[in-house]
Protein backbone atom coordinates (compact mmCIF):
# COMPACT_ATOMS: atom_id res chain seq x y z
CA UNK A 1 0.00 0.00 0.00
CA UNK A 2 2.38 2.11 1.21
CA UNK A 3 4.82 1.49 -2.16
CA UNK A 4 1.63 2.49 -3.97
CA UNK A 5 1.38 5.74 -2.58
CA UNK A 6 4.84 6.13 -2.98
CA UNK A 7 4.67 5.62 -6.43
CA UNK A 8 1.90 7.46 -7.07
CA UNK A 9 3.51 10.48 -5.15
CA UNK A 10 6.25 10.29 -7.82
CA UNK A 11 4.03 10.21 -10.16
CA UNK A 12 2.62 14.00 -9.04
CA UNK A 13 5.57 15.02 -8.94
CA UNK A 14 6.99 14.00 -12.16
CA UNK A 15 3.66 15.39 -13.91
CA UNK A 16 4.43 18.78 -11.90
CA UNK A 17 8.15 18.97 -13.07
CA UNK A 18 6.95 18.29 -16.41
CA UNK A 19 3.93 20.84 -16.58
CA UNK A 20 6.89 23.51 -14.88
CA UNK A 21 9.40 22.81 -17.59
CA UNK A 22 7.06 23.71 -20.59
CA UNK A 23 5.36 26.72 -18.51
CA UNK A 24 8.93 28.20 -18.30
CA UNK A 25 9.80 27.13 -21.95
CA UNK A 26 7.00 29.49 -23.11
CA UNK A 27 8.00 32.45 -21.29
CA UNK A 28 11.24 31.50 -22.68
CA UNK A 29 9.80 31.67 -26.36
CA UNK A 30 7.74 34.62 -25.30
CA UNK A 31 11.02 36.48 -24.45
CA UNK A 32 12.53 35.16 -27.86
CA UNK A 33 9.04 36.83 -29.25
CA UNK A 34 9.79 40.30 -27.67
CA UNK A 35 13.38 40.23 -28.50
CA UNK A 36 12.66 39.13 -32.55
CA UNK A 37 9.83 42.12 -32.13
CA UNK A 38 12.42 44.39 -30.87
CA UNK A 39 14.93 43.61 -34.08
CA UNK A 40 11.85 43.39 -36.80
CA UNK A 41 11.01 47.25 -36.36
CA UNK A 42 14.55 48.68 -36.24
CA UNK A 43 16.34 49.51 -39.38
CA UNK A 44 17.63 48.44 -41.79
CA UNK A 45 15.38 45.97 -42.78
CA UNK A 46 16.22 42.35 -44.26
CA UNK A 47 14.34 42.55 -47.22
CA UNK A 48 16.10 40.16 -49.42
CA UNK A 49 16.56 37.57 -46.60
CA UNK A 50 13.03 38.14 -45.75
CA UNK A 51 12.08 37.72 -49.22
CA UNK A 52 13.59 34.36 -49.44
CA UNK A 53 11.68 32.75 -46.18
CA UNK A 54 8.50 33.66 -47.92
CA UNK A 55 9.38 31.83 -51.12
CA UNK A 56 10.66 29.10 -48.66
CA UNK A 57 7.83 28.74 -46.63
CA UNK A 58 5.08 30.19 -48.57
CA UNK A 59 5.88 28.97 -52.00
CA UNK A 60 7.86 25.68 -50.67
CA UNK A 61 5.01 24.21 -48.82
CA UNK A 62 1.82 25.04 -51.66
CA UNK A 63 1.89 21.94 -53.10
CA UNK A 64 1.45 20.21 -50.14
CA UNK A 65 -1.21 22.71 -48.78
CA UNK A 66 -3.02 21.92 -52.39
CA UNK A 67 -2.80 17.95 -51.88
CA UNK A 68 -4.39 18.16 -48.28
CA UNK A 69 -6.76 21.07 -49.12
CA UNK A 70 -8.44 18.99 -51.82
CA UNK A 71 -8.66 16.03 -50.40
CA UNK A 72 -9.79 17.53 -47.54
CA UNK A 73 -12.59 19.01 -49.10
CA UNK A 74 -13.24 15.59 -50.67
CA UNK A 75 -13.78 13.50 -47.87
CA UNK A 76 -15.58 16.44 -45.70
CA UNK A 77 -17.99 16.49 -49.09
CA UNK A 78 -18.56 12.71 -49.45
CA UNK A 79 -18.90 12.44 -45.45
CA UNK A 80 -21.47 15.12 -45.22
CA UNK A 81 -23.40 13.88 -48.34
CA UNK A 82 -23.92 10.32 -47.46
CA UNK A 83 -24.66 11.60 -43.42
CA UNK A 84 -26.31 14.24 -44.18
CA UNK A 85 -28.40 12.30 -46.87
CA UNK A 86 -29.89 10.42 -43.66
CA UNK A 87 -31.77 13.34 -43.22
CA UNK A 88 -32.83 14.54 -46.41
CA UNK A 89 -30.41 17.31 -45.84
CA UNK A 90 -27.83 16.63 -48.85
CA UNK A 91 -28.39 19.84 -50.32
CA UNK A 92 -26.40 21.69 -47.56
CA UNK A 93 -22.79 19.75 -48.93
CA UNK A 94 -21.97 22.69 -49.67
CA UNK A 95 -22.56 24.76 -46.94
CA UNK A 96 -20.84 22.84 -44.68
CA UNK A 97 -17.54 22.52 -46.50
CA UNK A 98 -17.39 26.05 -47.33
CA UNK A 99 -17.61 26.65 -43.46
CA UNK A 100 -15.46 24.11 -42.22
CA UNK A 101 -12.68 25.09 -44.91
CA UNK A 102 -12.67 28.67 -43.89
CA UNK A 103 -13.30 28.77 -40.43
CA UNK A 104 -11.43 25.90 -39.19
CA UNK A 105 -9.84 23.20 -41.70
CA UNK A 106 -7.80 25.54 -44.14
CA UNK A 107 -5.95 27.76 -41.05
CA UNK A 108 -5.04 24.41 -39.10
CA UNK A 109 -4.48 21.92 -41.57
CA UNK A 110 -2.18 24.59 -43.02
CA UNK A 111 -0.81 25.03 -40.10
CA UNK A 112 0.20 21.38 -39.05
CA UNK A 113 1.10 21.10 -42.49
CA UNK A 114 3.32 24.39 -42.32
CA UNK A 115 4.99 22.98 -38.71
CA UNK A 116 6.53 19.64 -40.10
CA UNK A 117 7.59 21.41 -43.47
CA UNK A 118 8.65 24.72 -42.96
CA UNK A 119 8.96 24.71 -38.73
CA UNK A 120 11.10 21.56 -38.70
CA UNK A 121 12.99 23.03 -41.60
CA UNK A 122 13.86 26.11 -39.61
CA UNK A 123 14.42 24.33 -36.33
CA UNK A 124 17.23 21.87 -38.10
CA UNK A 125 18.93 24.53 -40.12
CA UNK A 126 19.07 27.11 -37.38
CA UNK A 127 20.37 24.13 -34.93
CA UNK A 128 22.78 23.14 -37.17
CA UNK A 129 24.08 26.54 -37.59
CA UNK A 130 24.22 26.80 -33.60
CA UNK A 131 26.15 23.45 -33.04
CA UNK A 132 28.55 25.02 -36.06
CA UNK A 133 29.00 27.72 -34.54
CA UNK A 134 27.45 29.38 -37.48
CA UNK A 135 25.70 31.64 -35.35
CA UNK A 136 28.31 32.84 -32.95
CA UNK A 137 30.28 33.44 -36.63
CA UNK A 138 27.51 36.18 -37.08
CA UNK A 139 28.03 37.56 -33.92
CA UNK A 140 31.61 38.22 -34.40
CA UNK A 141 30.67 39.55 -37.92
CA UNK A 142 28.67 42.24 -36.48
CA UNK A 143 25.53 40.68 -37.26
CA UNK A 144 22.51 40.00 -35.05
CA UNK A 145 21.20 37.07 -35.50
CA UNK A 146 18.26 37.34 -34.31
CA UNK A 147 17.83 39.85 -36.86
CA UNK A 148 19.24 38.07 -39.73
CA UNK A 149 18.01 34.95 -39.20
CA UNK A 150 15.04 34.65 -37.18
CA UNK A 151 12.80 37.85 -38.31
CA UNK A 152 13.03 37.05 -41.38
CA UNK A 153 11.37 33.23 -41.14
CA UNK A 154 8.86 35.32 -38.63
CA UNK A 155 7.43 37.84 -40.70
CA UNK A 156 7.54 35.17 -43.41
CA UNK A 157 5.63 32.96 -40.98
CA UNK A 158 3.09 35.71 -40.13
CA UNK A 159 2.52 36.65 -44.19
CA UNK A 160 2.21 33.18 -45.73
CA UNK A 161 0.40 31.11 -43.65
CA UNK A 162 -2.66 33.45 -44.03
CA UNK A 163 -1.45 33.26 -47.71
CA UNK A 164 -1.10 29.60 -47.60
CA UNK A 165 -4.89 29.30 -46.11
CA UNK A 166 -6.68 31.14 -48.27
CA UNK A 167 -5.25 28.71 -50.98
CA UNK A 168 -6.45 26.01 -48.61
CA UNK A 169 -10.10 27.33 -48.23
CA UNK A 170 -10.20 27.88 -52.09
CA UNK A 171 -9.20 24.48 -52.95
CA UNK A 172 -11.10 22.59 -50.18
CA UNK A 173 -14.30 24.30 -51.94
CA UNK A 174 -13.06 23.09 -55.03
CA UNK A 175 -12.29 19.89 -54.27
CA UNK A 176 -16.25 19.47 -52.46
CA UNK A 177 -17.62 20.61 -55.98
CA UNK A 178 -15.87 17.37 -57.53
CA UNK A 179 -17.17 14.92 -55.20
CA UNK A 180 -20.67 16.77 -54.70
CA UNK A 181 -21.32 17.72 -58.50
CA UNK A 182 -18.79 14.92 -60.51
CA UNK A 183 -19.74 12.17 -57.95
CA UNK A 184 -23.44 12.53 -56.69
CA UNK A 185 -24.54 14.10 -59.60
CA UNK A 186 -26.24 17.66 -57.49
CA UNK A 187 -26.39 20.28 -59.58
CA UNK A 188 -23.31 22.75 -59.68
CA UNK A 189 -25.54 25.80 -59.15
CA UNK A 190 -27.23 24.73 -55.88
CA UNK A 191 -23.47 23.86 -54.69
CA UNK A 192 -22.47 26.96 -55.34
CA UNK A 193 -25.56 28.82 -54.11
CA UNK A 194 -25.40 27.07 -50.98
CA UNK A 195 -21.73 28.05 -50.48
CA UNK A 196 -21.90 31.73 -51.04
CA UNK A 197 -25.62 31.84 -49.32
CA UNK A 198 -24.45 30.99 -45.69
CA UNK A 199 -20.97 31.88 -45.97
CA UNK A 200 -19.65 35.31 -44.01
CA UNK A 201 -16.88 36.87 -44.99
CA UNK A 202 -16.44 36.57 -41.04
CA UNK A 203 -15.62 33.38 -41.78
CA UNK A 204 -13.12 34.14 -43.68
CA UNK A 205 -11.11 37.02 -42.46
CA UNK A 206 -11.72 35.55 -39.03
CA UNK A 207 -9.77 32.02 -40.10
CA UNK A 208 -6.93 34.03 -41.40
CA UNK A 209 -6.37 35.93 -38.58
CA UNK A 210 -6.06 32.39 -37.01
CA UNK A 211 -3.42 31.31 -40.01
CA UNK A 212 -1.70 34.63 -39.27
CA UNK A 213 -1.13 33.55 -35.27
CA UNK A 214 -0.09 30.10 -36.22
CA UNK A 215 2.37 31.15 -38.79
CA UNK A 216 3.83 33.82 -35.81
CA UNK A 217 3.81 30.91 -33.25
CA UNK A 218 5.32 27.90 -35.68
CA UNK A 219 8.25 30.49 -36.81
CA UNK A 220 8.43 31.72 -33.46
CA UNK A 221 8.78 28.03 -31.77
CA UNK A 222 10.75 26.21 -34.62
CA UNK A 223 13.26 29.35 -34.48
CA UNK A 224 13.35 29.30 -31.14
CA UNK A 225 13.98 25.51 -30.66
CA UNK A 226 16.97 25.52 -33.33
CA UNK A 227 18.71 28.94 -31.73
CA UNK A 228 19.44 27.08 -28.50
CA UNK A 229 20.18 23.59 -29.91
CA UNK A 230 22.70 22.17 -28.09
CA UNK A 231 24.33 19.02 -28.26
CA UNK A 232 25.82 18.04 -31.54
CA UNK A 233 23.58 15.92 -34.31
CA UNK A 234 21.88 14.44 -31.48
CA UNK A 235 20.36 18.29 -30.15
CA UNK A 236 19.34 18.82 -34.02
CA UNK A 237 17.08 15.81 -34.42
CA UNK A 238 15.95 16.64 -30.39
CA UNK A 239 15.14 20.63 -31.69
CA UNK A 240 13.63 19.71 -34.47
CA UNK A 241 11.31 17.26 -33.45
CA UNK A 242 10.75 19.55 -30.28
CA UNK A 243 9.52 22.82 -32.56
CA UNK A 244 7.15 20.23 -34.74
CA UNK A 245 5.23 19.18 -31.73
CA UNK A 246 5.58 21.83 -29.53
CA UNK A 247 4.34 24.25 -32.76
CA UNK A 248 1.67 21.12 -33.53
CA UNK A 249 0.02 21.42 -29.99
CA UNK A 250 0.22 25.02 -29.57
CA UNK A 251 -1.75 25.08 -33.22
CA UNK A 252 -4.65 22.69 -31.88
CA UNK A 253 -4.91 24.14 -28.34
CA UNK A 254 -4.49 28.06 -29.50
CA UNK A 255 -7.17 27.47 -32.18
CA UNK A 256 -10.21 26.29 -29.57
CA UNK A 257 -9.17 29.26 -27.47
CA UNK A 258 -8.81 32.08 -30.76
CA UNK A 259 -12.25 30.41 -31.88
CA UNK A 260 -13.95 30.44 -29.26
CA UNK A 261 -13.26 34.32 -28.95
CA UNK A 262 -13.06 35.08 -32.61
CA UNK A 263 -16.21 33.35 -33.75
CA UNK A 264 -18.47 34.75 -30.77
CA UNK B 1 44.19 45.82 -25.51
CA UNK B 2 42.36 43.11 -24.27
CA UNK B 3 42.42 42.46 -20.30
CA UNK B 4 40.57 39.78 -18.46
CA UNK B 5 40.09 40.39 -14.70
CA UNK B 6 39.18 38.23 -12.39
CA UNK B 7 36.61 36.37 -14.63
CA UNK B 8 34.30 34.04 -13.35
CA UNK B 9 31.97 31.68 -15.42
CA UNK B 10 29.53 28.83 -14.76
CA UNK B 11 27.83 26.68 -16.73
CA UNK B 12 24.94 25.29 -14.20
CA UNK B 13 26.80 23.54 -11.31
CA UNK B 14 30.11 23.68 -14.03
CA UNK B 15 32.84 26.36 -12.89
CA UNK B 16 34.67 26.67 -15.83
CA UNK B 17 36.69 30.00 -15.55
CA UNK B 18 37.47 30.68 -11.40
CA UNK B 19 39.33 33.83 -11.29
CA UNK B 20 40.83 34.10 -14.88
CA UNK B 21 42.90 37.24 -15.34
CA UNK B 22 45.37 37.98 -18.32
CA UNK B 23 46.50 41.18 -20.40
CA UNK B 24 47.31 41.44 -24.22
CA UNK B 25 49.27 44.16 -25.64
CA UNK B 26 48.41 45.73 -28.58
CA UNK B 27 50.15 43.65 -31.86
CA UNK B 28 51.10 40.98 -29.40
CA UNK B 29 50.16 37.59 -30.22
CA UNK B 30 49.56 35.49 -27.16
CA UNK B 31 48.54 31.68 -27.02
CA UNK B 32 46.51 30.55 -24.44
CA UNK B 33 47.10 26.66 -23.85
CA UNK B 34 45.26 24.01 -21.68
CA UNK B 35 43.38 20.55 -21.64
CA UNK B 36 40.24 19.74 -23.86
CA UNK B 37 37.37 21.23 -21.98
CA UNK B 38 39.33 23.56 -19.43
CA UNK B 39 36.85 26.71 -20.92
CA UNK B 40 39.67 28.24 -23.27
CA UNK B 41 36.36 28.66 -26.26
CA UNK B 42 35.19 30.07 -23.02
CA UNK B 43 37.46 32.46 -22.57
CA UNK B 44 37.54 33.57 -26.53
CA UNK B 45 33.80 34.17 -26.54
CA UNK B 46 33.89 36.63 -23.60
CA UNK B 47 36.68 38.40 -25.68
CA UNK B 48 33.86 38.81 -28.21
CA UNK B 49 31.50 39.36 -25.83
CA UNK B 50 29.21 36.37 -26.68
CA UNK B 51 29.78 35.36 -23.37
CA UNK B 52 28.99 37.69 -20.40
CA UNK B 53 31.15 37.02 -17.22
CA UNK B 54 29.27 36.12 -13.77
CA UNK B 55 31.76 37.80 -12.42
CA UNK B 56 35.19 39.83 -13.46
CA UNK B 57 35.71 42.47 -16.37
CA UNK B 58 36.51 41.80 -19.69
CA UNK B 59 37.83 45.20 -20.86
CA UNK B 60 38.45 46.09 -25.11
CA UNK B 61 40.88 48.74 -25.26
CA UNK B 62 39.86 50.02 -21.73
CA UNK B 63 35.98 49.43 -22.08
CA UNK B 64 33.83 46.84 -20.62
CA UNK B 65 32.47 44.70 -22.92
CA UNK B 66 29.80 43.57 -20.82
CA UNK B 67 28.63 46.98 -20.30
CA UNK B 68 27.99 48.24 -23.95
CA UNK B 69 24.65 48.76 -25.46
CA UNK B 70 23.92 46.25 -28.17
CA UNK B 71 24.86 48.94 -30.83
CA UNK B 72 28.51 49.80 -29.28
CA UNK B 73 28.46 46.19 -28.80
CA UNK B 74 28.30 45.47 -32.63
CA UNK B 75 30.39 48.34 -33.40
CA UNK B 76 33.32 47.10 -31.46
CA UNK B 77 33.17 43.56 -32.72
CA UNK B 78 34.12 45.07 -36.01
CA UNK B 79 37.90 45.45 -34.33
CA UNK B 80 37.54 41.19 -34.21
CA UNK B 81 38.41 38.82 -36.56
CA UNK B 82 37.70 35.24 -35.26
CA UNK B 83 38.83 31.67 -37.00
CA UNK B 84 36.40 29.32 -36.11
CA UNK B 85 37.62 25.46 -34.74
CA UNK B 86 35.92 24.02 -37.51
CA UNK B 87 35.80 27.47 -39.57
CA UNK B 88 31.92 28.00 -39.53
CA UNK B 89 31.84 29.15 -43.03
CA UNK B 90 27.85 29.88 -43.63
CA UNK B 91 27.15 26.95 -45.59
CA UNK B 92 24.33 28.40 -47.61
CA UNK B 93 26.64 30.53 -49.12
CA UNK B 94 29.25 30.47 -51.53
CA UNK B 95 32.94 31.37 -50.69
CA UNK B 96 33.15 34.68 -52.31
CA UNK B 97 29.71 35.64 -49.83
CA UNK B 98 31.20 34.15 -47.21
CA UNK B 99 34.59 36.20 -47.16
CA UNK B 100 32.96 39.16 -48.21
CA UNK B 101 29.77 38.86 -45.58
CA UNK B 102 31.00 41.74 -43.16
CA UNK B 103 31.33 44.09 -46.08
CA UNK B 104 27.79 43.10 -47.58
CA UNK B 105 26.41 43.90 -43.91
CA UNK B 106 27.76 47.60 -44.62
CA UNK B 107 26.10 47.88 -47.23
CA UNK B 108 28.08 50.63 -48.83
CA UNK B 109 29.90 47.96 -51.40
CA UNK B 110 28.48 47.04 -54.77
CA UNK B 111 28.49 42.82 -54.91
CA UNK B 112 30.81 43.01 -57.75
CA UNK B 113 33.10 45.02 -55.47
CA UNK B 114 32.75 42.98 -52.47
CA UNK B 115 33.46 39.77 -54.94
CA UNK B 116 36.70 41.51 -55.71
CA UNK B 117 37.73 41.82 -52.16
CA UNK B 118 36.77 38.73 -51.18
CA UNK B 119 38.94 37.53 -54.28
CA UNK B 120 42.13 39.39 -53.08
CA UNK B 121 41.62 38.35 -48.91
CA UNK B 122 41.53 34.80 -50.39
CA UNK B 123 44.83 35.36 -52.16
CA UNK B 124 46.65 36.18 -49.13
CA UNK B 125 45.74 32.78 -47.17
CA UNK B 126 46.48 31.37 -50.27
CA UNK B 127 43.15 30.51 -51.87
CA UNK B 128 42.55 30.85 -55.70
CA UNK B 129 39.95 30.15 -58.15
CA UNK B 130 37.59 28.74 -55.12
CA UNK B 131 35.67 32.05 -54.85
CA UNK B 132 32.45 30.55 -56.44
CA UNK B 133 32.60 26.97 -54.82
CA UNK B 134 29.97 26.20 -51.88
CA UNK B 135 32.22 25.51 -48.39
CA UNK B 136 30.51 21.74 -48.91
CA UNK B 137 33.00 21.37 -51.27
CA UNK B 138 36.02 22.14 -49.35
CA UNK B 139 38.49 19.99 -47.52
CA UNK B 140 38.82 21.44 -44.06
CA UNK B 141 42.08 22.55 -44.31
CA UNK B 142 40.67 24.74 -47.35
CA UNK B 143 38.07 26.16 -45.15
CA UNK B 144 39.98 27.02 -42.48
CA UNK B 145 41.61 29.10 -44.79
CA UNK B 146 38.26 30.36 -46.17
CA UNK B 147 37.56 31.06 -42.39
CA UNK B 148 40.89 33.12 -41.91
CA UNK B 149 39.74 35.20 -45.45
CA UNK B 150 36.35 36.03 -44.08
CA UNK B 151 37.99 36.96 -40.32
CA UNK B 152 40.63 39.61 -41.80
CA UNK B 153 38.07 40.54 -44.93
CA UNK B 154 37.03 43.84 -42.75
CA UNK B 155 40.61 44.07 -41.54
CA UNK B 156 40.26 44.09 -37.92
CA UNK B 157 42.43 44.72 -35.38
CA UNK B 158 42.33 41.71 -33.52
CA UNK B 159 42.15 37.94 -34.33
CA UNK B 160 41.22 35.36 -32.58
CA UNK B 161 41.66 31.76 -33.42
CA UNK B 162 39.98 28.56 -32.19
CA UNK B 163 42.10 25.74 -32.15
CA UNK B 164 43.41 26.84 -35.93
CA UNK B 165 45.13 23.50 -36.40
CA UNK B 166 42.81 20.89 -34.75
CA UNK B 167 41.72 18.29 -37.09
CA UNK B 168 43.97 19.28 -39.88
CA UNK B 169 47.10 16.77 -40.66
CA UNK B 170 50.96 17.96 -39.55
CA UNK B 171 51.51 19.41 -43.01
CA UNK B 172 48.18 21.35 -43.13
CA UNK B 173 48.42 22.61 -39.95
CA UNK B 174 51.66 23.93 -40.39
CA UNK B 175 50.41 26.08 -43.18
CA UNK B 176 48.13 27.42 -41.55
CA UNK B 177 51.13 28.42 -39.32
CA UNK B 178 53.13 29.85 -41.20
CA UNK B 179 49.73 32.08 -42.57
CA UNK B 180 48.98 33.30 -39.19
CA UNK B 181 52.78 34.14 -38.96
CA UNK B 182 52.68 35.64 -42.13
CA UNK B 183 49.29 37.60 -41.37
CA UNK B 184 50.32 38.74 -38.42
CA UNK B 185 53.37 40.39 -39.52
CA UNK B 186 51.83 41.95 -42.60
CA UNK B 187 48.33 42.80 -41.32
CA UNK B 188 50.40 43.84 -37.73
CA UNK B 189 47.31 42.68 -36.15
CA UNK B 190 46.56 41.73 -32.05
CA UNK B 191 45.95 38.23 -31.85
CA UNK B 192 44.52 35.76 -29.55
CA UNK B 193 44.76 31.78 -30.48
CA UNK B 194 43.86 28.78 -28.39
CA UNK B 195 44.99 25.79 -28.77
CA UNK B 196 46.26 22.32 -27.52
CA UNK B 197 49.03 21.90 -30.02
CA UNK B 198 52.36 22.72 -28.76
CA UNK B 199 54.17 22.85 -31.83
CA UNK B 200 51.80 25.07 -33.32
CA UNK B 201 52.07 27.36 -29.95
CA UNK B 202 55.39 27.85 -30.04
CA UNK B 203 55.48 28.60 -33.87
CA UNK B 204 53.00 31.41 -33.32
CA UNK B 205 52.93 32.89 -30.22
CA UNK B 206 55.17 36.11 -28.57
CA UNK B 207 53.68 34.68 -25.66
CA UNK B 208 52.22 31.54 -23.90
CA UNK B 209 49.91 31.20 -20.64
CA UNK B 210 48.63 28.36 -19.54
CA UNK B 211 44.83 27.79 -18.69
CA UNK B 212 44.53 24.96 -15.46
CA UNK B 213 41.36 24.67 -13.42
CA UNK B 214 39.72 28.04 -14.36
CA UNK B 215 42.72 30.07 -13.74
CA UNK B 216 45.81 31.03 -15.76
CA UNK B 217 48.74 29.68 -13.76
CA UNK B 218 51.80 30.46 -16.12
CA UNK B 219 52.62 33.60 -18.59
CA UNK B 220 55.97 33.48 -20.84
CA UNK B 221 57.63 33.42 -23.62
CA UNK B 222 57.91 30.35 -25.45
CA UNK B 223 61.14 29.86 -24.43
CA UNK B 224 59.95 30.49 -21.01
CA UNK B 225 57.32 28.48 -20.92
CA UNK B 226 59.48 25.20 -23.37
CA UNK B 227 62.27 25.29 -19.83
CA UNK B 228 59.51 25.89 -17.11
CA UNK B 229 59.65 23.36 -13.72
CA UNK B 230 56.27 24.04 -12.90
CA UNK B 231 55.16 20.75 -12.79
CA UNK B 232 51.53 21.19 -14.43
CA UNK B 233 52.96 23.31 -17.29
CA UNK B 234 55.77 20.74 -17.89
CA UNK B 235 53.64 18.22 -17.98
CA UNK B 236 51.08 19.46 -20.64
CA UNK B 237 53.68 20.95 -22.69
CA UNK B 238 55.51 17.14 -22.64
CA UNK B 239 52.19 15.86 -23.30
CA UNK B 240 52.31 12.87 -20.72
CA UNK B 241 49.36 10.96 -19.06
CA UNK B 242 51.13 10.74 -15.68
CA UNK B 243 51.89 13.43 -13.26
CA UNK B 244 49.83 15.89 -11.51
CA UNK B 245 47.06 16.48 -14.49
CA UNK B 246 44.50 13.59 -13.86
CA UNK B 247 43.09 12.40 -17.13
CA UNK B 248 39.23 11.62 -16.42
CA UNK B 249 37.49 8.45 -15.91
CA UNK B 250 41.22 6.94 -16.68
CA UNK B 251 43.12 5.14 -13.59
CA UNK B 252 46.36 6.86 -13.64
CA UNK B 253 47.82 4.18 -11.45
CA UNK B 254 47.14 1.20 -13.48
CA UNK B 255 48.86 3.99 -16.34
CA UNK B 256 51.89 4.23 -14.35
CA UNK B 257 52.51 0.47 -13.75
CA UNK B 258 52.10 -0.76 -17.53
CA UNK B 259 55.24 2.03 -17.70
Amino acid sequence: MIRLIERFGRAVISFFRKVGAVAEETGRILLFLFATLKQMVRPPFETANIFRQMLEVGVGSLPVVTVTAIFTGMVFALQTYTGFKRFGAETLVGTVVAMSMTRELGPVLTGLIVSGRAGAAMAAELGSMRVTEQIDALETLATNPVKYLVVPRFVAGLVMLPALALCADIIGIIGGYFVTVGLFNTSSAVYWKQTWTYLESADIYNGLIKACFFGGAISIISSYKGFYTSGGAEGVGKATTGAVVFSSMTILISDYFLSSWLFR
Amino acid sequence: MIRLDEVYKAFNANQVLIGTSFAVKKGESRVVIGGSGSGKSVILKHIVGILKPDKGRVLIDDVDIASLKEHDLYETRKKFGMLFQMAALFDSMSVWENVGFALSRKGTLKPDEIKEIAVEKLKLVGMVNVENLMPSELSGGMKKRVGLARAIAHEPEILLYDEPTTGLDPITADAINDLIVDLRERLKVTSVAITHDMHSSYKIADSISMLYKGKIIATGTPDEIRHTVDPVVRQFITGSAVGPIKVEGVNNERTVNRA
